[in-house]
């Protein structure tokens, strides 16, 4: 199907009114996974309580369907990473990704994840997640409050959303 | 019929594992689902936080210490500016005092809340767990109007405290601590009152007072073995000789006994704030110390009672801006050295429920 025919298909008012939206596979699995990140725990340090105080009730995570945090990496979809990580735990770290199935995301939560933070010139310090594992959001903070955590999960939702526009914006178009 | 030459299993738990608070990390040998021998492995998390110290000033890493044990940090600030001041002998203001007194008991019950929520989730209880941290969100408001942050808060400095409460934080902590007691009999009936929580906690994890003891194990879980100590009436510090309260002991020895005196560790926090509102006086809340704060040549220990068990700071000084050494004693890194002792001969989802009783925190423990 051409463009053009798409776009006819999608805008036309009678389908609309038989309750059948139209759209492409890639977007409806796009969306279906932007709205129900299954998180992996990996809390590591001071953050960890602040991701706890998010699945909590007052800033109560599962509005946005992202509450089933799971313990094993093989069923997770996003990483994120809540709190220091030193040199020692990089490697677990890196396991803990590639056990994860495709697709897959991360999101380094605080400081010290995402380079290294008031502990940067520590010798036991890993400045920056981003040096073990590829990263898509950056949350500051230290540690960063709840709202911070939704406000990088809804920036990851766009991403995963809309790929092609992200790829362009981060090029700069 | 049974099964004969069974094999022993290697388990890891951790460090990726929700039960192990943290990046706490265990080598068990099971027999069957019965624990053998247990191999802690720590580390994980170790930040070199003694060293940093070394290259920062003495301002400079009071937001360390609240990295420390980051369920209390009030308390870490506190063990903290207070061996400082005891080194260069500052007096502090009344008022500084009691609102660190203030501050550290909220921390105490904060603190608690979230051990009686975390042993709830790792014995499988999710409704519990949100009830205490629904709870501990009001705390944290109270930090947050006070000192603008809400975990790792920085409240204290060399001197006093950094900031006057405002306004509102009167009415929100009297509103507070007037709301507790219904709040903890919500814990009793949901958690620590159900049938299979006890039937998970009860009799469960004996710690003798001997061997805590010889331990040296310290805060609530050396008083949940029937050891009358607390260092706030051992040796006072701060303003504690002032208030009326009592240690809370229990003689269970068990599991249960040990999330079961956090609950009464918050009533006698409460009585604490009470009191210390009442009589709380008018006055500048900080002292005059120098912009440069440079204690003579010396070193001196300090310990508070940390609502993990007691927590002291070692301060040597050169003379100069930065501290020659600093040695962190932290309560949890010596509480876990039973683990290995107490947990043996126990199911592994008995370890889970012991270590969860001891509330380690892996930024205390690992430094």
């Amino acid at each position: 199907m051409d463009v053009a025919s798409e776009k006819r298909l999608r805008e036309d008012e009678s389908l609309m009114q038989k309750n059948v939206l139209v759209t492409n596979i890639d977007k409806l699995l796009n969306w279906a996974r932007g709205h129900s990140f299954w998180p992996v725990t990996f809390g590591l340090a001071c953050c960890a309580i602040e991701m706890m105080a998010t699945g909590g009730p007052r800033y109560d995570i599962s509005r946005f369907g992202w509450e089933v945090f799971r313990a094993s990496p093989r069923q997770a979809d996003v990483m994120i990473v809540a709190g220091t990580c030193t040199r020692k735990m990089a490697p677990l770290l890196r396991r803990i990704y590639d056990q994860m199935p495709e697709p897959k995301w991360v999101i380094a939560m605080g400081s010290c994840a995402n380079a290294g933070g008031p502990f940067v010139d520590s010798y036991s310090m890993l400045a920056g997640v981003d040096k073990v594992v590829p990263v898509d959001v950056y949350i500051p903070g230290c540690p960063p409050r709840p709202e911070s955590l939704l406000y990088g999960l809804l920036q990851l939702q766009y991403k995963v959303s809309n790929p092609a526009k992200v790829r362009l914006m981060r090029n700069g178009k | 019929m049974a099964v004969e030459n069974t094999q022993e299993l290697l388990l890891n738990m951790g460090p990726q594992h929700p039960s192990m608070h943290g990046v706490f990390r265990m080598v068990v040998n099971l027999e069957g689902e019965t624990v053998t021998k247990i191999d802690p492995k720590l580390g994980y998390l170790h930040r070199g936080l003694e060293k940093l110290a070394e290259s920062r000033t003495y301002s400079q890493f009071i937001p360390y210490t609240d990295r420390l044990d980051y369920l209390a940090s009030p308390h870490n600030n506190w063990a903290y500016v207070q061996t400082v001041e005891k080194l260069m002998g500052v007096e502090i203001p009344e008022r500084a005092e009691y609102l660190r007194v203030i501050f550290g008991e909220l921390a105490r019950i904060a603190s608690h809340q979230v051990m009686i929520a975390s042993t709830a989730l790792d014995i499988a209880g999710w409704t519990a767990w949100s009830y205490a941290f629904r709870d501990r969100e009001r705390i944290l408001d109270m930090y947050e109007m006070t000192a603008g942050s809400r975990l790792t808060v920085n409240i204290m400095r060399i001197g006093g405290i950094s900031a006057e409460p405002p306004a509102e934080f009167w009415p929100a902590l009297k509103a507070f601590l007037d709301d507790t007691p219904e709040m903890l009999e919500e814990y009793y009936g949901i958690f620590l009152g159900n049938e299979i929580t006890q039937g998970r906690l009860k009799n469960i994890g004996i710690l003798s007072k001997e061997l805590a003891e010889n331990l040296s194990i310290t805060g609530p879980v050396l008083r949940a073995s029937g050891v009358n100590y607390d260092v706030r009436k051992a040796a006072p510090y701060s303003i504690y000789d002032r208030f009326d309260f009592n240690v809370p002991v229990r003689t269970g020895c068990d599991s249960y006994d040990r999330t079961l005196i956090r609950m009464d560790e918050i009533v006698e926090s409460i009585k604490i704030i009470k009191q210390a509102v009442r009589d709380i006086p008018e006055g500048p809340i900080m002292a005059k110390v120098p912009k440069v704060i440079k204690p003579p040549v010396g070193e001196v220990y300090h310990r508070v009672e940390n609502p993990k068990g007691e927590l002291g700071f070692y301060i040597v000084s050169d003379g100069t801006t930065k501290p020659s050494r600093v040695r962190i004693r932290p309560g949890t890194f010596i509480n876990i050295q039973m683990l290995p002792i107490v947990a043996l001969g126990w199911k592994i989802q008995d370890v889970v429920a012991i270590f969860a009783t001891l509330d380690a925190v892996l930024g205390e423990v690992d430094k």
